[in-house]
């Protein structure tokens, strides 16, 4: 009778199960919007059910003999001495074994069709862990901006839909001097699986969306203060689109008419922003480009519709917010407060919304 | 027997100090060498820890409840899901499961102590040291607040002196448990009854012995790691900075090569609780004892060779991959060995549902979905989305909260009248296994979709996009009621001990032998030290086995012990309480402060002083005045 | 490990095995000290072929001087399987007299170690010069710690016969001690073999 609340509750996790299903939750490893992803579902899913009836009988065999065995009131007599039984250990060696051999020869094929190299039209961006967002560049030499730099971006990485984009993965580099060069993991549960940014290595894992659309994702190894903050997102877009999304990426930065914007680009350029940041086509009062290491590329910032780990949305309320006070929006960031006046802040923020 | 030391009557005492003589009060429970108070200082201390650990838990279910919650800093956070962590591991099941085995190996295998008393004491003294001093790191700038893993470089790197806390309290418990391994490891091979050959040892002493073994083994590879650890931050080493050529992945192998062993180290005894508790309540032997037994040798033995499956998407390739799945994946059964025989005990059985019988029973449904999911980490694809999130979460807590926590209070309320000679309330015992149960479900269950539906672990905040908050305010909810089922056990505790003492010997018609003596037992466990004829011998002397299995009592001669106990136990020498063990052990944190603040580094020396006195003292104290 | 000393004298009452407690108990710590000497080399090795920047173990070791060092440790266990002999003979000043040297022995090998690390960061190699040189002292610093325990220990039994409380009857004491010692010789076979010897063949 007690176990009767087991079946309950395994129909309650069942329920839940579908219930997520159709449920809105948008980094969802069950909703896979790829082949790569769906490759892992498909075995995971297998997997669960033959768990889910090894479960059910297990469970169900438990709830049995609690029920069949129990104690009867005024039963005295001892019950048989049953010291095993040669043949059914046997059994219930061998069964799981040859079960689990049968688990084993899909996965190990899925290991090895997840690592091989690439091959066909595939495209390669690098992606790069640091404390505590995630840089995207397209190396593939068609992807080349006007300076002649690969096409950098943060936080918004902007595929194509049905491409397969090899991906290497890689710790922030030693010699950056911005936050600690530690160990990420990325992950875009509804693209594909996980793989380790480690410094010293460079991983790679396979990536395709099937449809247009935004599949979030979000750093998964402790990485700091901010490791919960470490959020991202893959932007899948039509062909044509994405042609579009190139073309406006290999421009350099636009320059505004506003005269806010034209000041917020001269405090951009006079001040401490250019020592990590970088803008092409801007170029500080002495003359040289605007080409800092160690954050963010924002030579198109306003394209991106999330900042600072897609922590905060591209708006020029959480932009103010962001620039009086960054450590205290988003713990452990490398960008200090540099206790901008309202007058700078506006400007900059009137300059960085106009980087489409 | 070591334990057993003959006095020179009249010999003059030549030791530092004279031997402490106390035998009731403060002074007593400090000096002591008996294993039953060692066993119940360890417990006592665990259980401390476990409210600790406990309240830590309930202020990051807290914090996550909702979306964006505000309760902790992210830096507490990080600081409470770091502590929560090594409390619970190397402060409360590591420390409980020491607790059952300093009482019960000796009562168990009818030896009068441990093979070595004295140093039974240090380990309990030195854990307790490594304990306060971890626990000192919130009143001095900050715990770690890297995770019970501690990742390289990331600990090394992180600002405050939370890492170097890490590494030397963990040195500092590592030490303490290394020594009580060899010593328990040592009782267990040495000091059996006569007659306790290895086969005729219950499984619970068995799984005492692998653990033991396993932390022998395995404890050193994290020491040198946690060395390396504060060498790099201490001496400027570059063991694992990657600046410099260090290799990050090194600390991961090291760490895991510890870390799975220990999985098996939290599990183990309470698997061995089980296969003690079941065959009781169930009026069976447990079946296929000799199967069960290699099972938790194999488990054992294996699990030295599975470490990378929680290294699977750190890049080591496809071949290291498949390797550590298929290993992975053979580890499951051996597991599944123990659970069909647990299920074969039950059959046709005479279940009797004692709280003990209901934790027990609870171990074995809640392990097998800890088991299940185990399995889909060893598909490495599956595990590349699972990794580092709830799912994982989920899968470790149904291990060693449905787990090993379960196993362990089957053995509180099982053991309980032995060590106090009064049963835990029933009525009470009930109320806090139900709550448990349905508390352990409500919190872990809805861990694995969290995980699933995309919420990784150690984040101190999730925005409500996710559409994460509904499970995880049903996983805080259950997490206060199982804060409410711990209440309901301590007021069980309390009021047990209001009771009158009923010291029965042998409460539940037990089958070991630490049943035929006293509850509580007197200081040298044994009138007489038995003679053993057979596997569950106490129960083979209450009842013989007839034709098919069937039992007839054996109307005189093994059930009336206790009456042997009443001559006082006059002649038998055991070793003297000793104020060496805690003096040696106080060195030890003095050396971690020292080694903690370079500033302060004088006291490595004071501690180093302390630590050795400690040492001579013991080496040349009097065996007894 | 000295907690041993006192244990020893009653544990040859009759035991499962007909080992004496001690005696199990230091074969399973030492075994368990394999581990911790397996974890150090191997560190060692992963890092042996590192390219870091600066002075390297192999650049500066003397193989010539740490034979002879090593030489010296290996005849220490001799010594030690004398004083063992000794005890079992009663014969105490033999007793000291090898036990004396067993630590004068050891005390020169890890003289000799102090010479060579402090000519070593004479000639630029210092702890935190690469990952190779942390490794390499890290490894052999650790062995020294367990040589230094070793001659404490030693010299504690010198005091222990000399005071007349090292009888015959305990001369379990000294085949402990005597355990532990040729155990850290062991571990030295190794490490100069692995250390010195190996990479001295390979180019870096």
């Amino acid at each position: 009778m007690r176990r009767k609340l087991w079946l309950v509750m395994g129909v309650v996790a069942l329920a839940a199960l579908s219930v997520s299903c159709v449920s809105n939750a948008s980094q969802d490893a069950l909703k896979p919007q790829g082949p790569y992803a769906q490759e892992i579902n498909n075995l995971f899913t297998s997997v669960f059910w033959i768990a889910a009836a090894i479960f059910f009988l297990v469970e169900g065999v438990l709830v049995l003999f609690v029920v069949k065995y129990r104690h009867r009131m005024g039963r005295t007599e001892i019950p048989p001495q049953i010291h095993g039984n040669t043949r059914l250990e046997i059994a219930w060696t061998i069964l799981p074994a040859l079960i689990l051999a049968g688990v084993a020869v899909p996965t190990v094929a899925t290991i090895w069709d997840l690592a091989g190299k690439p091959t066909g039209d595939v495209m390669h961006v690098t992606v790069i862990g640091h404390q505590f967002w995630w840089e995207y560049r397209y190396t593939d030499p068609d992807m080349k901006t006007a300076s002649g730099n690969p096409i950098t971006t943060a936080n918004v990485m902007v595929i194509p839909e049905n491409k397969t984009v090899y991906l290497s993965i890689e710790a922030e580099p030693k010699d950056i001097p911005v936050g600690e060069t530690v160990i990420h993991s990325f992950w875009i549960p509804e693209l594909a699986g996980t793989q380790d940014a480690v410094p010293g290595r460079t991983n790679h894992i396979y990536m395709q969306a099937d449809h247009p659309g935004t599949y979030w994702g979000q750093c998964k190894e402790l990485c700091g203060l901010s490791h919960a903050n470490m959020r991202t997102k893959v932007v899948a877009e039509t062909a044509t689109d994405f042609a579009t999304w190139v073309a406006a990426q290999q421009a350099p930065a636009a320059r505004s008419g506003d005269l806010l914007a034209q000041r917020g680009a001269e405090v951009f350029a006079g001040g401490q922003c250019i020592l990590c940041h970088t803008i092409d086509g801007l170029q500080t009062a002495a003359g040289n480009p605007v080409a800092g290491i160690g954050g963010p590329n924002l030579t198109h910032f306003a394209s991106r519709d999330c900042f600072a780990g897609c922590t905060f949305r591209t708006n020029p309320d959480e932009l103010r917010k962001w620039l009086a006070d960054p450590p205290a929006r988003k713990p452990g960031a490398a960008m200090p407060n540099y206790h901008l006046s309202e007058d700078q802040i506006n400007a900059l923020v009137a300059y960085l919304l106009s980087l489409n | 027997m070591a334990s057993v030391s003959v006095p020179a009557e009249g010999a003059r005492p030549r030791g530092l100090l004279r031997r402490p003589t106390a035998t009731t009060g403060v002074w007593s429970w400090i000096t002591t060498v008996d294993h039953k108070r060692i066993g119940l200082l360890y417990g006592a201390t665990a259980l401390l820890f476990f409210l600790i650990g406990g309240t830590e838990a309930l202020f990051i279910r807290l914090q996550l409840a909702e979306p964006n919650g505000q309760v902790l800093s992210a830096d507490t956070y990080n600081q409470f899901f770091t502590m929560h962590g090594l409390t619970m591991i190397f402060f409360v099941v590591m420390p409980l499961s020491a607790a059952f085995f300093n009482y019960l190996i000796p009562l168990m295998i009818g030896a009068r102590d441990v093979a070595f008393p004295r140093l039974n004491a240090f380990s309990y003294w030195a854990f307790l040291a490594g304990g306060l001093f971890l626990y000192s790191s919130f009143f001095l700038g900050g715990a770690p607040n890297n995770g019970w893993f501690s990742y390289q470089p990331l600990a090394e790197t992180s600002a405050g002196n939370g890492a170097n806390f890490y590494a030397a309290g963990l040195i500092i418990t590592g030490l303490a448990s290394t020594v009580s391994a060899v010593n328990l490891a040592v009782t267990i091979i040495n000091m059996r009854a006569p007659g306790m050959t290895l086969f005729r040892m219950p499984v619970f002493i068995w799984m005492g012995l692998t653990v033991q073994l396993l932390l022998a083994f395995s404890l050193p590879i994290i020491t040198v790691a946690l060395f390396e650890m504060l060498f790099d931050k201490r001496f400027g080493t570059h063991f694992f900075d990657p600046k410099t050529g260090g290799d990050p992945v090194l600390w991961q192998h090291l760490f895991w090569l510890f870390g799975h062993p220990e999985v098996y180290v939290l599990i183990l005894p309470a698997m061995g609780i089980v296969s003690e508790v079941l065959p009781v309540f169930a009026r069976k032997p447990l079946f296929g004892y000799q199967f069960v037994v290699f099972a938790g040798i194999a488990i054992g033995f294996i699990g030295f060779g599975v470490w990378v499956h929680h290294m699977f998407a750190v890049g080591l390739g496809p071949v290291a991959n498949t390797a550590f799945a298929v290993s992975t994946m053979i580890i499951a059964v051996p597991t599944g060995i123990k659970i069909f025989n647990w299920m074969g005990t039950l059959w046709r059985g005479d279940l009797r549902f004692t709280t003990a019988m209901m934790f027990a029973i609870g171990f074995v449904g809640l392990f097998v979905i800890g088991g299940l999911s185990g399995v889909t980490h060893a598909v490495v694809p599956s595990d590349f989305q699972q990794t580092d999130t709830y799912y994982i979460v989920a899968h470790f807590h149904y291990v060693l909260f449905a787990g090993a926590i379960f196993g362990l209070f089957a053995g509180l309320y099982y053991w309980w009248p032995k060590a106090f000679g009064r049963r835990l309330s029933e009525g009470w015992g009930k109320a806090h296994f139900w709550l448990m149960f349905v508390g352990a479900n409500l919190t872990f269950g809805p861990m694995h979709m969290l995980g699933l539906q995309g919420m990784p672990r150690r984040i101190y905040t999730y925005p409500a996009r996710l559409g994460l908050g509904f499970w995880n305010l049903v996983a805080t909810i259950g997490a206060f009621t199982i804060a409410l089922s711990v209440l309901v056990f301590l007021a069980n505790v309390i009021v047990t001990s209001r009771k009158a003492a009923q010291h029965e010997a042998d409460p539940w018609d037990g089958r070991t032998l630490e049943w035929t003596t006293s509850s509580p037992p007197p200081p040298y466990n044994f009138e007489e030290i038995p003679a053993v004829h057979s596997l569950d011998d106490h129960w083979h002397r209450k009842y013989a086995e007839g034709k098919g299995g069937t039992l007839v009592p054996v109307p005189a001669g093994g059930a009336d012990h206790h009456a042997e106990a009443q001559s006082g136990g006059h002649g038998i020498h055991l070793p003297g309480p000793s104020y060496y063990p805690i003096v040696a052990s106080i060195g030890l944190p003095i050396i971690g402060y020292g080694v903690v603040y370079p500033k302060l580094w004088w006291l490595a020396i004071a501690g180093a002083v302390v630590l050795l006195v400690g040492l001579y003292g013991w080496a040349l104290e009097p065996s007894a005045e | 490990m000295a907690q041993a000393v006192h244990e020893a004298h009653g544990a040859d009452h009759e035991t499962s095995t007909g080992l004496p407690n001690v005696k199990l108990g230091m074969w399973l710590f030492l075994a368990s000290e394999c581990l911790l000497f397996g974890a150090l080399i191997s560190t060692y090795v992963l890092y042996r072929g590192s390219i870091g920047e600066g002075v390297h173990p192999i650049d500066v070791f003397d193989i010539a001087y740490t034979s002879i060092s090593s030489f010296v440790l290996l005849a220490s266990s001799l010594t030690m399987v004398l004083a063992l002999s000794a005890i079992q003979r009663g014969d105490q000043v033999r007793l000291r007299l090898w036990l004396m040297t067993t630590a004068m022995l050891g005390m020169v090998f890890v003289g000799g170690q102090v010479y060579e690390f402090t000519s070593f960061i004479r000639e630029g190699m210092t702890i935190k010069t690469n990952v190779t040189s942390g490794a390499f002292y890290t490894l052999t610093g650790f062995h020294g710690a367990h040589v230094t325990v070793g001659i404490l220990m030693l010299l504690s039994l010198v005091v222990l016969s000399g005071l007349g409380r090292l009888g015959q009857e305990r001369s379990q004491v000294v085949e402990l001690v005597g355990l532990y010692w040729h155990f850290v010789d062991i571990v030295w076979i190794v490490i100069f073999t692995v250390v010195y010897l190996i990479p001295a063949g390979t180019a870096r």
